[in-house]
């Protein structure tokens, strides 16, 4: 089991014409992801690595029944590319493009209300369910089948998480970056419910960093309602405040948002938050240990 | 990006937002020109920098005649002025901004900002004005009101009314206060901002309601489609290393510590500076190449570190995803002949074609210490310094 994407998940790629896309494309590929179709306007009917091309969403969900999409689209176009995805009913869009101006985002999320369909990101690495589907940016090889859940707003930080657990025997049911924007389509609270309901989900990663206050929001809710370990890591805490961390999220600004918060709040809610990105994965096999789920995690 | 007040009244003025008659000016002389045309009685001499308040250091000043302009005017010119937000090195200033004297009857607070707990663009608003409104936020947190605005619709006009009703904006004015918010919201949305802070709001005792300073962040990834907001840019105001960097799209943050990074991906970028400063080191720059970064991109991010003459030692820290570590050892290799290594280098590459990354390295003949983690690197990176 694993959230959101699955083997069964069927992939649309927008903008698929474009160079990244056309390079990621390839590697989901080579990961075993089903990828049905692509979609760049005016490149209809173009069959590109074996996968159909489509004007349209709408288009392309008729013919292939995907139900869900990556954006690669440009930052000027990408908004748009989420509400078209948005408009085709799809369950869920993961929209790794950055540097999306945050006034078109408010825009975005006023237009999903009351729809079905799911963001995640964007200015994120995408989401992977080890050994059945990776979307996104990452790379494949450092994730393992297993029973650790990992959510994050950075996507480096991700990969050194997941490659520590890895390295340790301990493996991932699914990754989820949601993104370092300040306005975006899926927060930790989301992905920690996923991660409470998934059977195969036994213990959280969760990685925040300076900005805004989605890790306080989300250490209320895990005290209130999570029934697994959660361990943590906060990136920032010794950047000087104003000055934005090259995430559009992350500065510190008013005195809000800072590390020493996030970290208190979180250890209020009884999650053990690593002193260093270094030791997360030790932080929690240490956790694990001691809820005794360490066997059970144990990647054989 | 941030921009002057003089160039935030500007744009303000085109959204019918009333402000006080000025202009800028570059050296006393000019100064005085402007205030002769400007014809009032008191004149407004303020320092022109990108920071918060310069009215407690000294930065503003009241002139009652043209040579009390050219006084004040000599006197600011060339001043560095330290105020809370410019750190303790301060701001050389090079500009001022000359403006008519106004009638203050009150002070009050506004200011347009993006809410994320909402995703809306929220305004706020205050009768506590002329303070930091940090301070108003913990001292009197019921003395700060709100309205969250729906991007469909904008700020409608009951919503301003209502502002200006619970900031205790005199009866008779409130139609103007609140004209003034929907001109506000306006400039806010078309120019792609972040922040809009005016602080203060002034009632007048000719009864105006008025702008007397405007504080505009824009929002960097809107700037694409603002041609115009984008000339403004004061590069005076800017790290030079950091103009650099931007030129190759790198994101740079100069710090006050010896140890230079590189690193791939901010959140990455964020935990090397913590894990150095775990160890006792401290991080000169936060630097982010990227994902798609080139040898050549590459390259100049080494160069603007290694121009710091701060940085004692460099700490490359790698976990290539789409970034190949081939391309960042290409890249590191390259600067390092063209301007020379002479301090200490650390580097960590993981992730995509990390075989092929250290292999050049070794090749290199330069000398560089390998590190196993993270972790491994700061430590080697903080004794090497010392």
């Amino acid at each position: 089991m694993s959230v959101y994407i699955n083997a069964d998940t069927k992939v649309i790629v927008q903008g698929i014409t474009g160079e990244t896309a056309l390079f990621h494309t390839k590697q989901m590929l080579e990961y075993g992801t089903k990828i049905v179709a692509g979609v760049t306007p005016g490149k209809g009917g173009q069959v590109i690595e074996g996968v159909p091309v489509f004007n349209t969403v709408e288009d392309a969900v008729k013919v292939t029944g995907a139900n869900v999409s990556v954006i690669y689209v440009p930052a000027p176009f990408a908004a748009d590319a989420i509400m078209e995805a948005v408009d085709a009913d799809l369950d869920l869009t993961i929209c790794i493009t950055e540097h999306i101006p945050v006034l078109d985002m408010v825009k975005v999320k006023r237009y999903m209300e009351g729809k079905k369909t799911r963001l995640v990101g964007p200015n994120c690495p995408g989401v992977i369910s080890a050994d059945e589907c990776k979307i996104g940016i990452m790379p494949g090889y450092i994730h393992t089948k297993g029973h650790v859940g990992v959510v994050s707003r950075s996507g480096t930080l991700t990969y050194e998480a997941v490659h520590q657990l890895t390295q340790a025997g301990i493996g991932q049911t699914t990754a989820v970056g949601i993104g370092g924007d300040p306005v975006n389509g899926t927060n930790f609270i989301d992905v920690l419910q996923e991660f409470n309901n998934d059977p195969e989900t036994y213990a959280v990663v969760m990685i925040g960093e300076i900005g805004g206050t989605a890790e306080e929001e989300a250490a209320e809710w895990i005290k209130a309602n999570m029934t697994k370990p959660v361990v943590g890591f906060i990136g920032g805490q010794t950047a000087p405040p104003g000055k934005r961390m090259g995430h559009a999220g992350a500065i510190i600004s008013g005195g809000k948002g800072t590390a020493k918060d996030k970290i208190k709040a979180m250890n209020d809610a009884g999650i053990e938050v690593a002193p260093t990105p270094s030791v997360i994965g030790e932080t929690l096999i240490k956790v694990i240990k001691e809820k005794g789920l360490y066997e059970q995690c144990k990647t054989h | 990006m941030n921009i002057h007040e003089y160039q935030g009244k500007e744009i303000l003025r085109k959204y019918g937002v009333s402000v006080p008659n000025g202009k800028v000016a570059f050296s006393p002389e000019e100064a005085v020109k402007v205030a002769k045309e400007l014809g009032s009685n008191v004149i407004v001499v303020k320092a022109q920098i990108h920071a918060g308040g310069r009215g407690k250091a000294g930065g503003v000043k009241i002139a009652k005649n043209l040579e009390e302009v050219r006084t004040y005017a000599k006197e600011l010119l060339g001043k560095i002025l330290v105020t809370h937000q410019t750190g303790p090195e301060g701001k050389e200033v090079k500009r001022l901004y000359i403006e008519e004297g106004s009638d203050i009857k009150k002070e009050y607070y506004l200011s347009f900002v993006l809410d994320r707990a909402t995703s809306r663009v929220t305004l706020m608003g205050s009768e506590e004005g002329g303070m930091d409104i940090e301070e108003v936020a913990e001292h009197s947190p019921e003395k700060i009101f709100k309205e969250v605005i729906d991007p469909v619709s904008g700020l409608l006009p009951f919503q301003a009314r209502r502002m200006a009703f619970s900031m205790n904006i005199p009866a008779k004015l409130v139609n103007k206060a609140a004209k003034l918010m929907l001109g506000l919201y306006e400039a806010f949305v078309t120019k792609d901002a972040s922040i809009l802070e005016i602080n203060p709001l002034v009632v007048t005792g000719s009864e105006e309601v008025v702008a007397l300073d405007a504080k505009f962040n824009f929002d960097g990834n809107g700037l694409y489609r603002h041609k115009d907001i984008v000339e403004l840019r004061d590069y005076d105001e800017e790290d030079p290393k950091e103009i650099e960097a931007s030129k190759y799209d790198l994101s740079y943050i100069s710090l006050d510590g010896n140890i230079g990074c590189m690193v791939n991906g901010a959140g990455l970028a964020m935990a090397t500076m913590d894990t150095i400063s775990y160890y006792g080191g401290k991080p000169a720059n936060f630097l982010d190449v990227g994902g798609g970064a080139t040898a050549e991109k590459v390259t100049e991010a080494f160069k603007i570190i290694l121009s710091d003459p701060n940085v004692k030692g460099i700490f490359v820290n790698i976990f290539g995803g789409i970034m190949k570590c081939d391309v960042i050892a290409e890249g590191v290799i390259t600067a390092a002949k063209e301007v020379g290594l002479k301090v200490p280098l650390v580097v960590r590459l993981e992730g995509t074609n990390v075989g092929l990354g250290k292999e050049l390295l070794n090749a290199s003949g330069l000398n560089i210490v390998a590190a196993d983690s993270m972790a491994d690197g700061a430590e080697k990176i903080v004794e090497l310094v010392g």
